[in-house]
């Protein structure tokens, strides 16, 4: 637990339920990102405004964060081009096929206690920790 | 109004993840490394986002409408089917495979990191395909029912 980061993790994510209770009361919208993402690219979404602001507040975040002396650190993923580009492809399909990601179903779903993101919520938590084990300890090194 | 205050929350959340740490792939690794060293970081995040949005969404149901939109837009949906069970397992695996869900990987777009645009075009593609095949969430719920 060499990494653990308590503090600025409960800050963090203060901030990131403020973020879900603020868009909810002022907007009415669940901060479901993957679902505000797809709505960006669907040309037929009536709604689209809202989203693109969104992911832009989202975008804007680090680059402020840079200016101020909390730079965004550069990303480590070390893995192969090939396997980089099919987890895009997964993260894209399940979200959409399962209807939230981290953000609507860890943190907006599972606090309205929805059973569907409860049970969401468990299964990606547990599959990542087995492809994760597989991949960094079975066959990786 | 109503694009400030997406902005601005779009904004809190994007902080939250640069301040909890969890806009690293690696970060996120660690948490889902139970057998390597581990680091709980993750959950506290989580723990914390939670107890936080339980109270504001609870706070917004009080209320009879949000304040700048005519009314709430709610998931209503309660059963758990197979899209559901499957989604969530090719999500996970992908998120397993490199540590980003889509939240980071969007606020990641800021480094240029050429592995992070191969990845958001990789989830942009796969959601573009599912608009465009049929089946577009996006459009089912706009027909839905609000809650309220």
């Amino acid at each position: 637990m060499a990494n653990f980061s308590p503090v600025s993790a409960a800050i963090g994510g203060t901030l990131i339920g403020l973020a879900a209770t603020l868009l909810m009361l002022l907007t009415g919208r669940v901060a479901g990102i993957s679902g505000i993402f797809a709505g960006c690219l669907d040309f037929g979404a009536t709604d689209k405004s809202w989203r693109v602001a969104f992911v832009f507040g989202l975008v804007l975040a680090p680059l402020v964060g840079g200016l101020v002396g909390y730079p965004i650190p550069s990303p480590e993923m070390p893995d192969s081009w090939s396997v980089i580009i099919a987890a895009g492809l997964l993260v894209g399909f399940g979200t959409r096929l399962g209807g939230g990601c981290t953000s609507g179903h860890g943190v907006c779903g599972m606090a309205r206690l929805s059973m569907r993101s409860i049970v969401a919520t468990a299964i990606f938590m547990a599959t990542a920790i087995v492809v994760v084990a597989l991949s960094r300890h079975l066959f990786g090194g | 109004m109503l694009m400030l205050a997406s902005t601005v929350c779009g904004f809190i959340f994007g902080w939250g993840l640069l301040i909890s740490g969890m806009v690293q792939p690696a970060k996120v690794i660690g948490f889902l490394d139970i057998f390597g060293s581990w680091d709980p970081s993750l959950a506290v995040v989580m723990a914390a986002a939670l107890v936080v949005s339980s109270a504001g969404f609870t706070l917004a149901t009080w209320r009879e409408r949000p304040i700048l939109a005519p009314h709430s837009v709610w998931p209503t949906r309660t059963d758990i089917d197979r899209p559901l069970v499957v989604g969530a397992m090719l999500f996970g695996v992908g998120w397993g495979l490199v540590g980003l869900c889509p939240v980071p990987a969007l606020e990641n777009l800021a480094t240029l990191s050429p592995r992070v645009i191969a990845f958001v075009v990789g989830m942009a593609l796969a959601w573009c395909s599912m608009t465009f095949g049929g089946d577009a969430p996006t459009r089912r719920n706009r027909e839905r029912k609000p809650a309220q």
